[in-house]
């Protein structure tokens, strides 16, 4: 399970917002943790969870993680990249 | 301060950009900007610097809505003419964005007033129709060490460009003192496409924007002219600020603010803003 054991250092739920709010709050959260640090975002399936990998990759950040909750909603996990 | 929903949601088309981000938004909403003038070049500078959430924004003018100011000053509508112009303005930018908080200062700038008004503001533009205004507004920011978009607009042209002092050439640099009286029509008397304060205008609030966020190059040392009937844009370097200028020199002629004598075909109507 040593793959799990991402431990995050903020937290963000974006399901409360809809594209591309998703992404601008999610790169707001970003902006309030240091470099290195990993945000965990929780966002919905489907647009969200295509749309905010990839934008925040093409940030320059790492995207760690991208876990499927099985209920509609995934978590992904990202290291921040850059100041 | 963190963001809520629905600023995130209002400006998330800034947010996103790279160069602003929410850092750079949080400069616009922590940013105080004073438009002097509510005319035609204050009206598109101050929708936009509203509509982007710039915090504080003054707006100095004296006059009323005229019926002949709506085919340009975008800001005021049939309902507001007899009505003071910063109020119609700030109603406008009130309702356009409750973020912003809208100064009014009721009141023409004079050698006396200028210093105050322009104390607490970050940029100031102006957006004045006349030169004894200009020159008073370069003086007192060179003097106050305010950074100042300038911006001038009659016919088909229009002509702007920003002014850190200390940093580059000021108004009096390139232009050194009034023109004769008579010289050059005033707006009332050459006429101005309406779309030409907003064209430049607009720029005027990027400048403000651009400063405010440390984003980009400003046009500071240099003199942007449009000619919008050959569609020309000119981006003119200026001459470095030099010992010569009167005001901004490192040994100025001028450390008092005055007022300039109003040109007398300019009294007719009681109009200060292009």
């Amino acid at each position: 399970m040593a793959e799990n054991e991402i431990r995050e250092d903020e937290f963000v739920d974006v399901t409360d917002v809809v594209c591309p709010v998703t992404f601008v709050k999610a790169k707001v959260a970003l902006d309030e943790i240091d470099e290195g640090q990993i945000l965990r975002i929780h966002l919905n399936g489907g647009e969200p969870a295509g749309n905010v990998p990839r934008s925040l990759k093409e940030e320059g950040h790492e995207i760690l993680k991208l876990a499927d909750n099985g209920d509609g909603t995934f978590e992904l996990y990202v290291r921040k990249v850059g100041d | 301060m963190a963001f809520t929903n629905e600023q995130l949601e209002r400006y998330s088309r800034h947010i996103i950009l790279k160069e602003i981000g929410a850092k750079g938004q949080k400069k616009l909403l922590n940013g105080r900007v004073l438009i002097i003038g509510a005319g035609g070049l204050g009206a598109p500078a101050a929708l936009y610097l509203a509509a982007a959430g710039v915090g504080t924004i003054g707006i100095a003018d004296a006059d009323v809505v005229d019926l002949s100011n709506l085919q340009r000053q975008v800001i005021h509508t049939t309902a507001d003419v007899g009505k003071k112009k910063v109020d119609s303005a700030a109603e406008t930018m009130e309702a356009i964005n409750p973020d912003v908080k809208v100064t009014r200062h009721y009141d023409f700038v004079n050698s006396t007033n200028i210093l105050d008004l322009i104390k607490d503001y970050d940029f100031i533009i102006d957006g004045t129709d006349n030169f004894q205004s200009k020159f008073l507004i370069n003086d007192a920011c060179v003097m106050a060490g305010k950074p100042l978009s300038h911006a001038g607009i009659i016919r088909f042209r229009g002509q702007l460009t920003t002014i850190i002092p200390g940093q580059g050439p000021c108004y009096r640099c390139i232009f050194k003192d009034l023109p004769p009286k008579d010289a050059i029509p005033t707006c009332r008397q050459a006429g101005v496409i309406g779309a030409m304060a907003g064209v430049i205008g607009s720029l005027q609030a990027m400048e403000a924007v651009k400063y405010l966020t440390g984003v980009g190059q400003l046009l500071t040392g240099y003199l942007l002219t449009y000619d919008a009937l050959k569609m020309d844009f000119h981006k003119i370097k200026l001459p470095p600020r030099g010992d010569g200028c009167a005001v901004c020199s490192d040994h100025p002629t001028i450390t008092e603010l005055r007022d300039y004598e109003q040109v007398a075909c300019q009294l007719g109507s009681h109009g200060q803003q292009s």
